[in-house]
């Protein structure tokens, strides 16, 4: 019985843990936060990204401005740097959240 | 009941096994320097890892930016609004320890900071950024830096002595300035002075030249920063390279001259001298730096190639092709906190991605930037093909929206300042 709690207890804290499997989305969206800010609303005149775009809005103006058909200053620049699956992580972490399917 | 007090029997009883208690989630992430890279560190260790114990040891209790300090010069800033506090970090749960770091002491995994106290550690985060190397330029030592100053690190001299020099300069003066060879912290910051200076001088002192000599032949955004010196500030600047003999081995401070490799002596009535730079002593004495004086570290981690369990970033660590930059910093900041997060519960390093993005303003309403992304490749970093770069030129933008451009980017470059630096301490 106590090796059981103590598994749970270890499994507990370990869930802790993989809570901070930080998601590869956490870790690409530092990039857009250090100029849209830390919760993506953004700041004089750089426009906000949070919850303002549905995830297909969001993937779809990201490969506009890879395919450098959407003027851009320098979000062009960034969005080559980046792939389809990058893309899709972004948007699932600052687009509108959509009802489950 | 039962159950509870047997689960604390059970608690405490792992408590005294110490690699047990690691594991049970109070892992200890000191973070040592509050700058872009630890500040950073520090915010997002604490939003996204919960179980670890954040540690944050900075000597000063206010950090005045690099960034935005030669906007100080050019009047457009005051030195206030460029100085943050950790105040919030600490309200967010983060250990902010306000002391001076005497060593690293890796064999033990602890800080010793200057009082003796030592500050245990499971991992280390540095980001200690830079010292001048006092005497690299012959005669440019601490006491010179007074009358000619640096303004490159704002703890060892505040931007604002080299701001009153600049404002008490007599009218048609010279503002003279020595640029280092690469690498060295901020790689457009000298040129972005050297365009601030020119602003004010534009309007206060519009007799006034700037000289800068420089110790190499190209430098970053070069083509967009000319371009704009001679739409802005014709006749202004003269820049010297390398070939030029830009290169300042000399300084002379009776004479308020520097003199370059082929003994040209060139005077100043105000001088602002940029030297050769390396690692923080502190990261240099652990035993962190090569022979070139910078820390080297593995691409995916930020971990140090040379000390276990210690992860140096920022402008301290050898990162190229990614700049010394305070983006940078923030960016290799999140992935060395992830990567030191996932080797404490024995996961594996999260694929990394970096990115930057440097803005320099180059006149009112006239910004310009430089971009790109990184990749942890084949045990290297590389730099995406085909993506980043800089700003477009003068000719590749028609005439309306020439003006808009840059206009949109010195507002950017605004947004990004404000962002980050809200983001790090923890104001947002």
């Amino acid at each position: 019985m106590n090796r059981i709690l103590v598994a749970a207890i270890l499994l507990g804290s370990f869930a802790g843990g993989a809570n901070a499997q930080t998601s590869q989305a956490t870790l690409l969206a530092g990039a857009c936060q250090g100029c849209h800010g830390a919760n993506g609303a953004g700041a004089q005149g750089i426009p906000g990204i949070h919850h303002t775009m549905s995830r297909s809005e969001f993937t779809l103006a990201m490969q506009d401005f890879r395919a450098n058909r959407r003027e851009a200053t320098v979000m062009g620049r960034i969005a080559r740097g980046y792939t389809d699956a990058e893309f899709a992580a972004l948007a699932a972490h600052f687009a509108r959240p959509e009802a489950s399917r | 009941m039962t159950i509870a007090r047997r689960s604390l029997l059970g608690a405490s009883a792992l408590l005294a096994m110490p690699h047990v208690a690691r594991a049970q989630g109070r892992a200890r992430l000191v973070i040592l320097g509050g700058g872009f890279g630890g500040a950073s560190a520090a915010r997002f260790a604490r939003d996204h890892y919960p179980a670890l114990d954040v540690t944050l040891i900075e000597r000063s209790q206010r950090f005045t930016t690099c960034p935005y300090g030669n906007l100080v010069l050019a009047g457009t800033r005051r030195v206030e609004d460029i100085t943050f506090g950790y105040e919030q970090l600490a309200a967010r749960g983060v250990r902010v320890l306000h002391a001076e770091a005497a060593a690293v002491e890796a064999e033990a995994r602890a800080v010793r900071l200057a009082d003796g106290t030592r500050v245990p550690y499971d991992r280390l985060v540095m980001s200690p950024g830079i010292d001048l190397r006092w005497g690299a330029i012959e005669g440019y030592d601490e006491a010179a830096s007074a009358k000619m100053p640096h303004g490159w690190i704002p703890y060892r001299q505040p931007i604002t002595v080299l701001a009153a020099q600049l404002r008490a300069m007599r009218q048609g003066g010279v503002f003279l300035m020595a640029i280092p060879d690469n690498p060295f912290r901020c790689p457009p910051g000298p040129y972005e002075r050297i365009s601030m200076v020119a602003s004010y001088l534009k309007r206060h002192n519009p007799t006034a030249k700037i000289i800068a000599l420089d110790a190499k032949n190209g430098f970053s955004k070069q083509p967009l920063f000319q371009e704009a010196w001679e739409e802005l500030y014709p006749g202004m600047i003269d820049w010297r390279g390398a070939s030029s003999d830009g290169r300042v081995m000399r300084v002379d401070t009776n004479e308020m001259a520097l003199e370059t490799e082929f003994g040209e002596k060139v005077k100043g009535d105000v001088i602002n001298v940029i030297p050769p730079q390396f690692a923080a002593g502190i990261a240099r004495a652990a035993g962190l730096a090569a022979d070139s004086g910078w820390c080297p570290i593995k691409p995916d981690s930020f971990e140090s190639t040379r000390v276990p369990n210690i992860h140096v970033i920022g402008d301290a660590s050898v990162a190229a092709p990614m700049p010394k930059s305070g983006f940078a910093a923030a960016t290799q900041a999140r992935q060395a906190v992830a990567a030191a997060a996932a080797q404490l519960a024995g996961r594996e390093v999260p694929a990394a991605v970096y990115f930057n993005t440097c803005y320099s303003h180059v006149g009112e309403d006239y910004g310009i930037s430089i971009v790109g992304v990184f990749r942890a490749s084949g045990g290297r970093l590389i730099e995406v093909e085909g993506a980043g770069g800089i700003s477009p030129r003068n000719a590749a933008l028609p005439g309306a929206r020439r003006a808009e451009h840059r206009r949109l980017e010195a507002i950017y470059a605004d947004g990004w300042y404000e962002a980050i630096t809200r983001e790090m301490f923890a104001q947002a």
